[in-house]
């Protein structure tokens, strides 16, 4: 026997296996998005109709919801579902190597994790909560909230940064020198394309972060003044630090979207990536563009005019690649003999809402535009089109197409298919209102709005409970494929499925390969 | 497979360049833009809807492209695959061609851009200070008229007065005037916005700066707008509500004004 895992607690608490870390990292993911999906299921009850509904006149803890919601998505949903969970799963696979260049630093960065989810979702009961927001803008984080919970914010930000930034370095490391022999950068598979670049990202964005809110931390309760206009800070220092990293973070939680979609069209068309090459470089353009366009975040911030003028014009650059991407998927499926399974249902329906999500975008680059939908109910109908449509959509389909051989065993296919559907009648129903609410001008964060406002909220609340339902019903998919446990094959998509992975048996063994895989 | 969506946008189609809303205000099921209600205001509708055509076509494109697909190289319809992975013409053309539309956007997007940010022609200036969580307003070229702007509560709110737009005191401005706004906040508070949709205007109000926007109001009316930056607990509660009466009647506010509103503007004075 070549595989001999060691006992459950040494397995999965030890975990220096990249395949264990990343279930690990999977489960983890699920629990927060679930935790995250409460707090967008008590934010749109909330909102349900005018008035204030649950929270009575405690508004800060609207706030609290917010930024809970928003910090639990990006940094304890989606991305340790993608880099840590498919990422860490899949890249040594896909690329033929043995485990990551470096297991115990990949344990760290799982773990580092843990801790830093429960002071996040703890310092929501500590003294009011914390309130400024995901985007944590000074001052309101740091005259503005007193007591420890902002602190706990920062700290947890700081814990999820370093894991992420071991991870990255671990990424580039393992992708850099431990393809398998013949498997040149040009020959590899999209995924550990877009995971290659996602971890770049990571590694220039987040050490930016670190600085902001470790600066936020000294002027909160060491006395410096950073941002403390009082004493000589800029709280607009705070927007552009934030936002450097914040923007190539947005790419961060939809470039490994982007490679499981190519993977995904390619295997259920069963036919090779169109463009493999165009690919592959638009997302590093999307990459490397996406380090000097942060400031149309900060059009209402009072810029200098042609400093808007120039983010305006680099910030409708990025439509080129994106759109490269798009089309090509579409050439991909063209001539295709296109399966509808549910992963496919999910990475056909990403493509186009992610092309609604991305047009959007290009309304809101226009900063003449801009100026009337900044802060509003439009923004978070488009960043929700592009994140809650375009990443979360591809994780559910890297998700469905990638179960059955991480747990050997298969996902029923009509539940499958009916939580897409679910998912998909509930999303849009949620986040298309949002565009009609945001053109009207309703503004963001606000726990109670104009009653003329009240019939597309009621509307959006509406389809925020059939999402939830449908979340909670993709647990049950799960908890099912279980139970009935119904064994599954080596490759249960057929001649579409060429990559590396399909080769092993599923689960794969507790060590990959017993011979390093060599490319023709 | 689409068809949720599609019923979703055809209203917007239908709707869009009907904008028969009640003025500087939100309405029931809006779809779009408020009622522009000066010059920039319109130029940005018309820019917005200008953009709006070519993305509606794009995603329209996009998606009768997945919907061909879908149906005509399903595995029922195409039981053999093609092995095509390129084709030059046509990878060309998918990056020239949004090239092309995104300059044919930026063109007017510029000019658009520049012009919401010609201070050249003011003819009055006001100024706003964003306080937790009410505004403040100060009029420097009127004997420096100040006063403060707070919320209405449901029960001081009168017949016909939007709940959470309304305010106790206006900010009144004369139609048909060039009025630069500037904008700041209480140095030692948080980050507020100064928004007024029909307008066209918003701008942050931040501790420690002095921004500045302009607005030119085409007729009298009540215009109003919120807050739209995070700033606490108050965040929804603290509107903007804007008065605009003819160049004489606001001649006469302001004499008005200077008594009703002196003892605010002795005290600082006197506390100066």
């Amino acid at each position: 026997m070549s595989s001999h895992a060691p006992s459950f607690f040494t397995r999965y608490f030890y975990s220096t296996n990249h395949k264990d870390i990343g279930v690990l990292y999977l489960v983890f993911a699920i629990i927060a998005g679930l935790i995250g999906g409460i707090f967008s299921l008590l934010i749109r009850m909330e909102l349900a109709e005018p008035g204030m509904q649950i929270v009575g006149d405690d508004y800060q803890t609207y706030n609290v919801w917010i930024t809970s919601h928003g910090l639990l998505m990006i940094f304890f949903m989606i991305m340790p579902a993608m880099v840590g969970g498919f990422g860490n799963y899949f890249v040594p696979l896909l690329i033929g190597a043995p485990d990551m260049a470096f297991p115990r630093m990949n344990n760290l960065s799982f773990w580092l994790l843990v801790p830093s989810l429960i002071l996040l979702v703890g310092s929501g009961f500590v003294e009011g909560g914390a309130g400024p927001g995901w985007t944590l803008y000074a001052p309101l984080s740091t005259s503005g909230h007193g007591g420890p919970a902002v602190d706990m914010v920062i700290l947890s930000m700081h814990l999820a940064g370093a894991s992420s930034i071991l991870g990255a370095i671990n990424f580039i490391t393992t992708i850099f020198n431990m393809r398998a022999p013949g498997m040149t950068l040009h020959k590899m598979p999209l995924f550990a394309w877009s995971i290659l670049i996602t971890a770049f990202l990571l590694l220039l964005s987040l050490p930016v972060l670190a600085g902001a809110i470790t600066m936020m931390l000294t002027d909160r309760n060491f006395g410096t003044a950073f941002f403390n206009p009082e004493a000589g800070g800029d709280p607009v220092l705070f927007q552009h630090l934030f936002w450097f990293f914040g923007h190539p973070e947005v790419y961060i939680l939809i470039l490994p979207g982007f490679g499981i979609v190519s993977h995904v069209v390619s295997t259920f068309s069963k036919k090779p990536i169109f463009g493999y090459l165009g690919m592959a470089y638009a997302m590093a353009a999307i990459g490397v563009v996406g380090f000097v366009v942060w400031a149309h975040h900060m059009y209402t911030t009072g810029l200098d005019v042609d400093t808007r003028a120039y983010f305006l014009a680099a910030t409708m650059v990025i439509a080129v690649p994106t759109g490269i991407k798009i089309f090509s998927w579409i050439a991909t499926m063209w001539g295709g003999s296109i399966e509808f399974k549910t992963p496919m249902l999910f990475a056909i329906a990403m493509i186009f809402l992610f092309t609604l999500g991305g047009v959007t975008g290009v309304v809101l680059a226009n900063t003449g535009i801009d100026v009337a939908l900044h802060d509003t109910y439009y923004v978070v109908a488009h960043f929700h089109y592009v994140m809650s449509m375009g990443a979360l959509f591809s994780i559910y389909s890297g998700f469905y197409y990638w179960f059955s051989k991480m747990s050997g065993i298969e996902y029923s296919e009509l539940l499958g298919k009916i939580h897409f559907w679910l998912t998909f009648i509930g999303v849009n129903i949620t986040f298309f209102p949002m565009h009609f609410s945001g053109l009207a001008g309703m503004p963001r964060r606000i726990p109670d709005y104009p009653d003329a406002f009240a019939g597309w909220n009621y509307v959006s609340s509406i389809g925020a409970y059939i999402s939830v339902f449908a979340a909670f019903f993709f647990v049950f998919v799960i908890i099912e494929a279980f139970l009935r446990a119904r064994k599954a094959s080596k490759n249960p998509w057929g001649e579409g499925a060429t990559t590396f992975e399909w080769k092993l048996s599923s689960p794969p063994p507790f060590h990959s390969y017993d011979d390093i895989p060599k490319v023709k | 497979m689409h068809n949720i969506l599609f019923f979703l946008i055809a209203p917007l189609l239908t709707f869009i360049s009907k904008d028969s809303f009640s003025k500087g205000q939100p309405s029931e099921w809006q779809i779009s833009f408020q009622d522009a209600a000066s010059p920039l205001m319109q130029s940005l509708i018309d820019l917005h809807d200008f953009v709006f055509w070519i993305i509606t076509f794009i995603t329209i494109f996009v998606f009768f492209l997945l919907a061909y697909v879908c149906v005509k190289f399903s595995a029922k319809n195409n039981k053999k695959p093609t092995t095509t992975t390129h084709n030059s013409l046509l990878e060309v053309a998918w990056t020239v061609i949004p090239v092309l539309l995104l300059v044919v956007i930026a063109i007017p997007s510029f000019k658009l851009l520049y012009n919401q940010n010609d201070f050249s022609k003011i003819d009055m200036t006001i100024k706003a200070t964003g306080y937790t969580w009410y505004w403040g307003y100060e009029y420097p070229d009127h004997d420096s008229i100040t006063f403060d702007s707070f919320m209405l509560t449901e029960d001081e709110l009168e017949e016909g007065q939007p709940r959470l737009l309304s305010t106790d005191n206006q900010l009144v401005v004369p139609v048909n005037t060039n009025i630069k706004m500037q904008i700041t906040s209480d140095p030692a508070g948080v980050i507020h916005s100064w928004a007024v949709p029909s307008l066209g205007v918003k701008m942050d109000a931040i501790p420690g700066r002095l921004n500045e926007t302009y607005f030119n109001v085409n007729e009298p009316g009540i215009y109003y707008g919120q807050c739209s930056e995070l700033c606490g607990p108050g965040h929804g509660f603290m509107p903007i509500s804007i008065r605009a009466v003819s160049q004489e009647d606001f001649a006469s506010w302001v004499e008005e004004a200077k008594v009703e509103f002196a003892s605010d503007n002795n005290d600082i004075i006197v506390s100066k």
